[in-house]
């Protein structure tokens, strides 16, 4: 059973889904457990196969048998394993915290939500471990589906908000579905270590050019790199918070990794960064995106839509840091990856407990909520002190690699973005701090001010906020292990060439 | 920002036409796609999955991985139409309805939460925008759908040989179902297939898919590799492949036939199952 | 003149349509307002890719790719590459069509919420009703 772990991840997902679904118009009652049996077992098979990378170097499973490139392939490296362990076991954490809230906001519907959930985490998965360019086009289909239907269900501005999102989504994976076709009239293959092998004779043609510029606009639209950022605070934001929880974590990141696949796997790094002017934009793309997110995040009252300019910001650092194109900003960018997952993990969970027990997430709502809900503000200023990159809490370590990679391509336009960005987070999460620990609340009419009022700690459910603050303390673990995580795993997916 | 656009999307067709000049000639044999995969799959496909339809086998068996997510796909868009859309039960009386006597044309309107006609009596509910059924269209309409079920069948059955498969037929056999929709009216069809028939269906077609090549992992092959089933089928391991493809096509068919009903049934009630197009 | 129909019109015209198509699809998602016509523009523009990539699988002289019975022998096959189109292409599009009748189912089930919500497809008076 061990070398079937790259099949087991997705197939546990994806056989569940169908259970759940086919429980589901007899009762209710098993759809969470399985879930959460089908995740788990997910999240086992990952950290198998990581542990199975980490000790034996990459591996291919071939899917029906079939040699590549006829039949489609798992092409299993460091960097995938990573990204799987991470995809599969913060998907798996996100439906144990957010349970309460699920049932709450969902009611009969429940288990079709947790259908949608698992085929989600199934497309995700699928988009990390596939070999084939078609075939990450198809699980890029079926993550995008199923995170519509997850994030069309909130308030009254969630559909149209989804509705835009659909429309961008689908442009972009067209576009990329496009850019695979110019890859495959070119060359007449889809396996993507065949295209590695079968490009190179053709990297002065400008339909190649043509095919790499495509694929990259296309994936920029899904992970909402700036300027094709628009669709996602409206639909992240207006979306019920179990959904938001999930995707929000896990969307930009898969698809930052389906980026780095691209331009180390399929393209060879001479290629990719061959153009410095090409490179240089992107970095200076990110800088702007990292800038904006944090203006756009400032001008917000609405604590859940702050984050999500947030995460656009986060954008910006991990698709720069890549380009910066040496050994340290790759590192810090992949490094990012797992941290930032993390972390967007713990505030969106965070946001989900507030709007549990406020039923809102604006700024008024949250005032005295350091009373009222002590141990969700513990695990976010913890999250937050991670997202502005205080050590040792993991956010630290990223941004750290991310500097030396920006000193060392010197280009000093990114360092400042970052260290800008990071201090805006300062003040963004700092001005939520305010209101939650020293705005009083209760009556404030004039100098009718009584004093503070019975204070009763009225927390989330247990059931969430363990959870939460388990996931706190691990962004202060996992910055302990950074050190493990670039030694053992990163260095080893960053290819030879690049230094 | 509409001048924007078009300006944008003026000089992006422009480029990608002047790109166009690298590809090779419309329908060259010797263009790189043309030569390379494509011969492997034309010369062995017999010999490696002995089926001749050669789109069958490439999709069923060489990327049947492909096929399963698309099943997937399919299935995932019926259970997104009904979550933002349906409902497991409805109850809500909040609509004024109308039953029509049968014998006489009596109509009766019924407020929210009235008394309504007894189901089993001589009334039928009817849509506000009720016409008699057109006699022609609603006789020739149940003329054909057997025929068209039939022919459905057999496109699914007959994918190895000729053009067809578990999406094609699976979309005819769909055809049928809405056309009793639509020459009657919704409830007529969901009195005949019910929502909960139809979820089912759908989830166990990807589940005879998805299964299938989960049960070779038992026997000790990887996902998906049809060939190491010919023990549980008594057949050898290429026969096992071809019979693996109509098994998985069967499954395809299931999930898109009644994933299209439901898609119908959803969009055009607006979840509500009872008055539709 | 003459050899620039050969060499250029006749060789390529097919994928310039595809192009165009393209582009027409994405102009109606930016430009219109209404949202069914965006989701039309949105088909377009899918069902265009899906002819480049068809284009892509065409060959001279080959037939579809469904193996012949070699004349005489009832068991033998004609197995030429020359003789049969790619079937590849075929096999993807076949995903891609059905990737985008799942897009469209869901994004007329929204679509349709919206229409709900505010009794209206039109994207600017929705905006107006939701600053209101």
């Amino acid at each position: 059973m061990i070398d079937q772990y790259p099949s087991l991840i997705l197939i546990a997902p994806l056989l569940f889904a169908l259970f759940v679904f086919i429980s589901a118009w007899f009762s209710r009652k098993p759809a969470f457990i399985m879930s959460a049996l089908a995740l788990g077992l997910s999240a086992a098979a990952a950290m198998g196969l990581l542990g199975q990378v980490i000790a034996n170097g990459p591996l291919s499973y071939r899917i029906g048998g079939w040699a590549p490139p006829m039949g489609i392939e798992y092409y299993v490296d460091h960097l995938n394993a990573l990204v799987l362990f991470v995809v599969s076991s913060l998907a798996f954490w996100n439906l144990i915290a957010t349970r309460p809230d699920i049932e709450k906001s969902y009611g009969d519907k429940a288990p079709v939500f947790y259908t949608l959930y698992l085929l989600s985490v199934a497309g995700h998965l699928g988009i990390v471990v596939t070999g084939d360019a078609f075939n990450l086009y198809v699980l890029l289909e079926i993550a995008a589906l199923s995170g519509y239907a997850l994030l069309a269900m909130g308030n009254t501005r969630a559909q149209l908000s989804t509705l835009r999102y659909l429309f961008m989504g689908t442009v972009g994976a067209s576009f990329y579905l496009l850019g695979v076709g110019y890859m495959y009239i070119m060359t007449g293959s889809l396996n993507m270590l065949d295209l590695q092998r079968l490009l190179p004779s053709l990297y002065g043609s400008p339909a190649i050019a043509a095919a790499f510029g495509l694929v990259l606009v296309g994936i920029f639209i899904k992970m909402a790199f700036f300027p094709m950022h628009a669709w996602l605070p409206g639909a992240y934001s207006d979306a019920n918070s179990p959904a938001s929880s999930l995707i929000a974590p896990m969307t930009t990141k898969v698809m930052v990794y389906a980026m780095i696949r691209m331009c180390l796997t399929v393209f060879t790094p001479e290629f990719t960064f061959k153009a410095a002017w090409f490179a240089d934009g992107i970095v200076w793309a990110a800088v702007v995106a990292m800038v904006m997110g944090a203006f756009f995040a400032l001008s917000q009252k609405d604590m859940k839509k702050m984050l999500t300019f947030v995460l656009i910001s986060e954008v910006g650092y991990m698709v720069g840091g890549f380009w910066l194109g040496n050994r340290l900003g790759i590192t810090g960018s992949m490094l990012h990856i797992v941290n930032d997952a993390v972390m967007t993990l713990c505030v969106f969970l965070c946001v989900g407990c507030i709007a549990y027990r406020t039923g809102s997430t604006k700024f008024e709502a949250l005032q005295g909520l350091s009373r009222k809900q002590p141990f969700t503000m513990a695990a976010l200023v913890i999250g937050a002190l991670a997202m502005i990159g205080v050590p040792p809490t993991c956010g630290f370590y990223s941004k750290w690699y991310l500097i030396l990679g920006g000193l060392d391509a010197g280009h000093y336009g990114f360092v400042a973005a970052l260290v800008f960005s990071s201090l805006m987070n300062v003040i963004l999460f700092f001005r939520i701090f305010e209101i939650a620990f020293f705005e009083p609340y209760g009556d404030m009419h004039g100098d009718h001010y009584h004093g503070p009022p019975h204070e009763k700690i009225q927390d989330a459910p247990w059931s969430m906020v363990l959870p939460l603050l388990v996931v706190a303390v691990g962004l202060v673990v996992l910055g302990l292990y950074s050190g493990f995580i670039v030694t053992n795993i990163i260095d080893f997916a960053i290819p030879a060439t690049i230094i | 920002m509409k001048k924007l656009a078009s300006v944008t999307i003026l000089l992006l067709g422009i480029m990608l036409i002047a790109i166009t000049a690298e590809f090779p000639r419309w329908g060259d044999p010797q263009s790189p796609a043309s030569t390379y995969l494509s011969p492997h799959f034309i010369e062995k496909t017999i010999e490696e999955t002995s089926v001749p339809n050669i789109v069958t086998a490439v999709l069923g068996d060489y990327r049947g991985y492909d096929t399963m997510f698309e099943t997937t796909v399919v299935f995932c868009a019926g259970a997104a139409c009904f979550f933002i859309l349906g409902a497991f039960r409805r109850e809500d009386d909040d609509q004024i309805r109308y039953f029509r006597h049968k014998d006489t044309g009596v109509v009766l309107k019924v407020k929210p939460n009235g008394t309504r006609p007894n189901s089993r009596s001589d009334f039928e509910r009817i849509d506000p925008t009720w016409t008699p059924y057109d006699f022609i269209v609603s006789r020739v309409a149940s003329l054909m759908i057997p025929f068209i079920q039939l022919f459905g069948l057999y496109v699914v059955a007959h994918g190895h040989h000729s053009p067809g498969g578990g999406f094609q037929g699976g979309v005819i056999l769909a055809a049928g179902f809405l056309l009793l929709a639509l020459s009657h009216n919704l409830r007529t069809l969901s009195a005949r297939v019910s929502n909960k028939t139809l979820g089912l269906m759908s989830a166990s077609g990807v589940l005879i898919y998805a299964g299938w090549g989960a049960l070779a992992l038992l026997f000790g092959g990887n996902f998906l590799d049809y060939s190491v089933l010919g023990v549980l089928l008594g057949l050898d391991p290429i026969a096992a492949r071809s019979m693996g493809i109509l098994i998985v096509e069967i499954g395809v068919a299931l999930t898109v036939m009644s994933t299209m009903v439901i898609i119908y049934n959803n969009v055009a009630s607006v979840g509500a199952y009872d008055e539709g197009l | 003149m003459m050899e620039f129909l050969e060499t250029v019109l006749t060789a390529k015209y097919n994928y310039w349509i595809y192009i165009i198509l393209m582009m027409i699809g994405i102009w109606a998602m930016i430009a219109k307002v209404n949202l069914i016509k965006k989701i039309i523009g949105m088909n377009i523009f899918q069902t265009a890719i899906i002819l480049f990539y068809v284009s892509i699988g065409a060959k001279k002289g080959g037939t579809i790719p469904i193996l012949e019975h070699a004349p005489g022998h009832g068991h033998d096959y004609i197995m030429d590459a020359d003789k049969y189109i790619n079937p590849l292409p075929h096999v993807l599009m076949l995903t891609a069509i059905v990737v985008s009748v799942a897009t469209l189912g869901v994004a007329l089930a929204l679509a349709l919420k919206v229409y709900r919500e505010h009794q209206t497809l039109d994207e600017d008076e929705i905006l107006s009703h939701l600053s209101e």
